[in-house]
């Protein structure tokens, strides 16, 4: 059917045709992950519900099912207000810069064996480059919105993302130390070898157990990248000044939008870095699309759980969290993990 | 024309204009956004040149992180464009003479060729090595002792500037959370036990 597809298009669109198939695959991508991103908001306000004993919205739709489309329609109808006096050309084009990378990004992400829309040498180095644009999205609405509240609460969660992507992107070198590869496919690979994999246990294979401390430092790390509960101090309701206070109606949701496409998208590289990708967790299961699937929502509902579970961090706390815990032990395990690579106890050969 | 040749000029002609916009803006803000606009640009130029190494550490550092900084500076500056603006004359010869020396200089870096001052030695890229793999090699075998330099030059940097503003102790408030988890209510409040008044 594919073959049919590519064959129809070559013949409609004739020296345009790669063009329009890269098109189309990346619509095929990015249409159900904006999906993702909406139910993504209904499933939160679910899990939160039933875990704080409440029902969730339960009024639009059966089962409350068409409760994201009536936020994203009531947001749409809504006006944008642009402050007086604020940058108007910035600050209209910050919400893109907050969305556009982490949509960017999936160009590189890899969803089984050979299903990926651009296999690259250095994709991981593409990710962790086009992530690091997205605190612009922050810091210019911040700034462009002519406020001193929205300025203040624009410098925390900049200074906030930019130390924690340090101790993320130090994780992450840690794994390719292991995996011996910038290409996110040679990294989900590299984890179905080894004893346990051979022996019917992927599961035990991957990442996560052999670098366990990154794995945590990891999954610490995105929560606070993503200024999520309980490191949401760009939003917290007891200190409300934060970067888009003066953002209304699209414009706003739009910032809402990159929060959880960026969730999704950390969540992604959390499954495929540490949880083995594409890989079956036992032997006597197929490898499939349908594990990373899985994997992803199994990152994602942490973050809920996460979030209807703990109190919120201290802004100091968690600056120091970042630079005077996470960043020396990143750095200690570095070089634990490159001594272990050079002795003849290797088990990543 | 090749889609490839339309990419490269498409790119530098965003990555002139940006450069120009950065001198020419009068917002600060906008010319550091500019910078950012011609690094990117600058970057998909070496992209084309199949250096996805240097490309992708140019948005990486300079973007991800030096210019964030930056905005950062520039947001909190006051800057007085009129003050800024007067001495504007009486600098003109000393910044022309500079920048005759940066056009000569580029002149002979980018006429190298023609000048016969470099024998060209372009690394061939070989389809099946990385060119991460390449640079790191080389920049741990035959560069080994200027790469060490320059981190060590870098560390220094880094002490110099912790040194710079931390001149005197300051007083901080800062409590160890180590400590901070071991208080109990007792250290905080105390009841009283009160005997209630009858009113009359």
């Amino acid at each position: 059917m594919v073959a049919a597809l590519q064959g129809l298009l070559q013949g409609l669109f004739g020296a345009a045709y790669p063009l329009v198939w890269t098109l189309l695959k990346i619509v095929l991508i990015i249409a159900p992950l904006l999906l993702c991103v909406a139910y993504l908001t209904f499933w939160e306000r679910k899990v939160i519900g039933w875990m704080q004993v409440r029902i969730g919205p339960n009024r639009v739709g059966p089962w409350g099912l068409i409760q994201p489309i009536a936020d994203g329609l009531k947001l749409l109808l809504k006006e944008v207000v642009i402050p007086t006096g604020s940058d108007k050309s910035v600050f209209l084009l910050a919400p893109m810069f907050a969305f556009a990378p982490a949509l960017a990004a999936w160009a590189v992400v890899p969803f089984n064996d050979t299903l990926v829309l651009a296999n690259v040498n250095a994709s991981l180095l593409y990710i962790m480059s086009i992530t690091s644009i997205g605190v612009y999205g922050i810091i210019l609405s911040g700034w462009s919105s002519n406020s001193k509240y929205a300025f203040l609460g624009g410098m925390r969660s900049a200074a906030q993302m930019i130390s924690y992507e340090v101790s993320m992107g130090l994780a992450l070198v840690v794994v390719l130390m292991v995996s011996n590869s910038l290409n996110l496919g040679d990294i989900v690979k590299s984890q179905g070898q080894g004893y346990f994999a051979d022996h019917g246990f992927g599961l035990l294979s991957w990442n996560w157990l052999s670098l366990l401390p990154m794995f945590i430092i990891y999954l610490v790390s995105i929560v606070a990248e993503t200024n999520r509960a309980p490191f949401d101090l760009a939003e917290g309701e007891s200190e409300i000044v934060g970067f888009h206070v003066e953002y209304s109606g699209m414009a706003f949701a739009v910032f809402f939008l990159a929060e959880y496409a960026n969730m999704i998208l950390v969540s992604t590289l959390a499954s495929i870095m540490f949880l083995g990708g594409w890989l079956s967790p036992v032997g006597f299961l197929p490898d499939g699309l349908f594990w990373l699937l899985l994997k992803i929502s199994f990152v994602l509902f942490i973050f809920l759980w996460i979030r209807a579970t703990f109190p919120r961090y201290r802004y100091d706390q968690i600056m120091r969290l970042g630079w005077k815990v996470f960043i020396p032990l990143c750095l200690i395990w570095l070089v634990v993990v490159g001594c272990w690579m050079m002795s003849p106890l290797n088990i990543w050969k | 024309m090749e889609f490839k040749t339309f990419v490269f000029y498409f790119l530098s002609a965003v990555l002139i204009l940006a450069g120009l916009r950065v001198i020419t803006s009068r917002n600060p803000v906008h010319a550091a956004l500019y910078l950012v606009l011609a690094f990117v640009s600058a970057s998909g130029v070496w992209m084309l040149l199949q250096a996805e190494f240097l490309a992708l550490a140019l948005i990486l550092v300079y973007v991800g992180a030096v210019m964030v900084l930056f905005l950062f500076v520039v947001m909190m500056l006051d800057i007085n464009l009129d003050r800024l603006r007067e001495a504007f004359w009486s600098y003109l010869p000393l910044g022309s003479i500079i920048a005759l020396m940066m056009v000569f200089e580029m002149g002979l870096v980018l006429g190298g060729n023609y000048l016969g001052l470099l024998e060209s030695n372009v690394p061939q890229t070989s389809a099946t090595d990385s060119n991460v793999q390449a640079v790191g090699r080389l920049m741990f075998t035959e560069y080994v002792y200027p790469f060490e330099l320059a981190s060590v030059i870098l560390l220094v940097g880094i002490v110099a500037a912790v040194a710079l503003t931390q001149r005197e102790k300051r007083k901080t408030k800062l409590v160890d959370p180590s400590q901070q988890v071991f208080v109990k209510a007792k250290d905080r409040v105390r009841v009283l036990q009160m005997p209630a008044e009858k009113r009359d």
